[in-house]
């Protein structure tokens, strides 16, 4: 849902190689507030390391990436990596928040515990504080009735949604999303698309790395589709799916037409 | 945290106030022996089991008493009387010490007090070892590192079999382990003299001679120690104190031109045989090892507290070394990488004596409990940190990437979310080596302290009974350690909720499903 035109995440020429294999070769895109973005792309396309830049999980080589006021620029690899930008990209974590393909639960707490941690560590709220805040997005996502569970007691689908919840404990500004539904079991993908969807009609900034064609065509208000490190081309998800213009989204689609 | 360590280990350094300070008192004379070495030098009285009794200490009283000086005994391992006297653990140190150039090449020594010889002792079967000559070819047991090893390398062709204790010596004699033993004198009249089945054979080999050991640097206190060393002698003191021991000799009266016909009745010797007569009732056994059970409380307890301490120090010091191992920059990760593999890859005896022997050269002196708490809490820190490590490693890197990710700092990350995590993971072979660590303080009984072994050692020299106190003494080191195996499954048990489905649990509770978990 595009509410505004506000520009949140604005990303110039990202590069980044790990040793020497050159994953992201110029990466740059304009993402406005409340975007619901979907990056879809062949494996090993760099899909997944450009949405670990977006919030310093992976430092980049080169380039520039600005989030909600905060920027991280590096002119070239050489260039040292400075306590200054360290501190820049703790902060770009702190208005980012993520989700990962397998969870990554904290397994000795609670699901309660799980989505409390972070505000009472880094922003210091009190823990009565955190309680109430916890508990309101555990009822958001649907999990009131888990929040003393623990999480290997949970299946694929309350996991995840667990996790976006303790991502929203922090309130942060983006949210992103790598590869969220993969490990999840057909039927229980659903239940995690629809709280994404509900976040969107709420107008949370989104990106998402998906395998999940129809929500990528479906929600988002549109497509990225990269391929070898490169963005290759943007567009309203009917339009890339139905009718994609450059030769290698037609390729990567009509490949993909016999897996779904 | 450092600092919460640092008072603990100084509370428990305080709760040994003799032993944090070695600076000696006006008239004062510490000396230090070792009360393992046994009888009729020093031992534990049977009848008391915390006085001292032997004719060493009979002889150093008299002398302190003779300069007018009030002797203050101070323990340490035979092997380390000249190495704690050179660090000034006392002022003076006797307990069969031989004058021997090597020795006098370290410290001096004062006029000999007592003069033997060696003796060989065999079976009572035994008529094919008559003297020192016909002991080639056989199998001789003898004391590790002292004159009768050097004697019986000398003579060439004997298989040499060295013991720590003597009894265990005149044990495997009598069981036929061995075909002989050469001992000083006095050690065979008093270990293989009351056993039945022994007999010494042969004209004495060699002379010793005993002195009292005095630090280099302190001329002064060596006259008065000789003039009394003197005095006694002139007096007859000296002779009646070796007489009352049974321990006078032809040797003694040469050395000492006194050649007159015995005085005194040797009650001390006939109260050690009459203790050691082998039978005795069930009745006089239990006893006997009940009054052994307060020494062996108090030893209880030094094994206790240098084990926890030592292992509260290598826990949090281990912990730290992993985390900068695994998290830290390169230069320290490295520099906890070779600490670990040069502490774990040499001796922990050798750097105790390090710590505690050595160190004083540069101005370090630890007490002998901190130096012991020190050395095998910096050892088990070693073993703790791959412990750790290896905890950390199998935390999945995805906890570490989700908690940064939820913008905690890598601090933050590890405090609440990697190192929780991997403590849980470690738990059990923690437990495991702190129960090693308890019995591993054994190990550093060289240390001039009082612990369980030692202990055992002194009761089992007094009483000639390593079995039963043996067994007594491994049922204390096993009570010690059970109630923390206790605690540890215990704790396992609480933490498992977070790690195991509920099925598994129920499953496994019922006795059904597979036990994998």
């Amino acid at each position: 849902m595009e509410k505004s035109s506000e520009v949140l995440i604005a990303v110039e020429d990202l590069h980044k190689r790990f040793e020497d294999e050159h994953v992201l070769k110029g990466v740059s895109i304009t993402i406005k507030e409340g975007d619901l973005v979907s990056i879809i792309g062949p494996s090993g396309c760099g899909k997944s390391t450009f949405l670990r830049c977006l919030n310093g999980l992976e430092l980049l080589d080169s380039g520039r990436i600005e989030i909600a006021g905060v920027t991280l620029s590096r002119s070239s690899s050489d260039q040292a990596i400075t306590r200054s930008f360290l501190e820049a990209a703790h902060e770009m974590r702190k208005e980012v928040g993520i989700v990962f393909q397998g969870f990554n639960l904290f397994p000795h707490k609670t699901v309660l515990e799980n989505v409390m941690l972070a505000p009472m560590v880094v922003k210091k709220i009190p823990k009565d504080e955190a309680e109430g805040i916890a508990l309101r997005l555990l009822d958001k996502v649907g999990l009131k009735d888990y929040s003393n569970r623990y999480p290997v007691t949970l299946s694929g689908g309350q996991a995840q949604r667990a996790a976006i919840a303790r991502s929203l404990a922090m309130a942060p500004k983006v949210m992103l999303y790598d590869e969220p539904t993969s490990a999840l079991d057909p039927e229980l993908v659903g239940e995690v698309l629809q709280v994404m969807r509900d976040l969107d009609s709420e107008g949370m900034t989104q990106v998402v790395v998906t395998h999940a064609m129809h929500f990528a065509r479906d929600a988002s208000d549109y497509v990225v589709f990269m391929d070898q490190g490169e963005i290759v081309e943007v567009a309203d998800g009917d339009e890339i799916f139905s009718n994609p213009r450059n030769d290698r989204t037609r390729d990567f689609l009509r490949h993909l037409a016999g897996v779904i | 945290m450092m600092v919460r360590l640092l008072l603990i280990l100084a509370f428990l350094s305080c709760s040994f106030p003799s032993f944090a300070s070695v600076t000696t008192q006006p008239g004062e004379l510490r000396w230090g022996g070792d009360t393992e070495g046994g009888a009729p030098y020093m031992y534990q009285d049977p009848d008391d089991m915390n006085s001292l009794v032997g004719y060493e200490v009979e002889i150093i009283e008299a002398i302190a008493s003779h300069m007018g000086m009030k002797p203050i005994f101070v323990q340490n391992g035979w092997d380390n009387l000249i190495p704690g006297l050179e660090r000034r653990l006392y002022d003076v140190s006797i307990d069969g010490l031989e004058i021997t150039p090597e020795h006098q090449d370290v410290v001096d020594f004062s006029m000999p007090y007592y003069v033997t010889h060696l003796q060989i002792a065999v079976r009572r079967d035994n008529f094919d070892i008559v003297e020192l000559d016909d002991c080639k070819g056989r199998v001789m047991g003898t004391l590790k590192q002292s004159y009768s090893q050097y004697v019986l390398e000398t003579l060439g062709d004997v298989e040499i079999r060295t013991y720590e204790d003597e009894i265990n010596a005149y044990t495997d004699l009598v069981n036929g382990r061995l075909d002989g033993t050469l001992f000083d004198a006095p050690i065979a009249l008093y270990y293989g003299g009351p056993m039945r089945e022994v007999k010494f054979v042969g004209p004495p080999i060699g002379k010793i001679e005993y002195g009292i050991a005095v630090p280099k640097d302190n001329p002064e206190l060596l006259d008065l120690i000789n003039s009394a060393v003197t005095s006694l002698r002139d007096s007859g003191k000296l002779r009646s104190i070796l007489e009352r021991w049974n321990l006078w000799n032809p040797m003694v009266a040469e050395e000492f031109h006194d050649l007159g016909p015995v005085k005194t009745q040797p009650v001390m010797y006939d109260k050690w045989i009459e203790s050691h007569r082998p039978s005795f009732s069930l009745m006089d056994r239990v006893k006997r090892y009940s009054s052994f059970m307060p020494k062996l409380g108090t030893a209880a307890l030094t094994t206790m507290k240098v084990s926890v301490a030592s292992m509260v120090l290598a826990v949090i010091f281990g912990l730290m070394l992993a985390l900068v191992r695994v998290f830290g920059p390169a230069p320290l990760s490295t520099l906890s990488m070779w600490y670990v593999e040069i502490v774990r890859g040499t001796p922990v005896l050798i750097q105790l004596f390090f710590i505690f022997y050595g160190l004083p050269n540069i101005g370090v002196k630890l007490s002998p409990f901190m130096a012991r708490v020190i050395g095998l809490g910096m050892n088990y820190a070693a073993y703790e940190a791959e412990i750790y490590r290896a905890g950390l490693m199998s935390v999945p890197v995805g906890q570490m990437e989700a908690a940064l990710g939820l913008g905690m700092t890598r601090r933050e990350a590890l405090r609440h979310v990697v190192v929780p995590q991997a403590v849980r993971m470690v738990l059990p072979p923690v437990t495991n080596d702190f129960i090693s660590l308890l019995k591993d303080s054994s190990l550093v009984s060289v240390i001039t302290l009082v612990d369980l072994t030692k202990a055992y050692g002194q009761i089992a020299t007094t009483y000639y009974d390593y079995f039963g106190t043996g067994i007594i003494v491994a049922a204390i080191y096993f009570l010690l350690g059970y109630p923390f195996i206790r605690l540890a499954r215990w704790t396992e048990r609480k933490m498992e909720a977070s790690f195991v489905p509920d099925r598994v649990r129920k499953n496994r509770r019922t006795g059904l499903g597979l036990r994998l978990f």
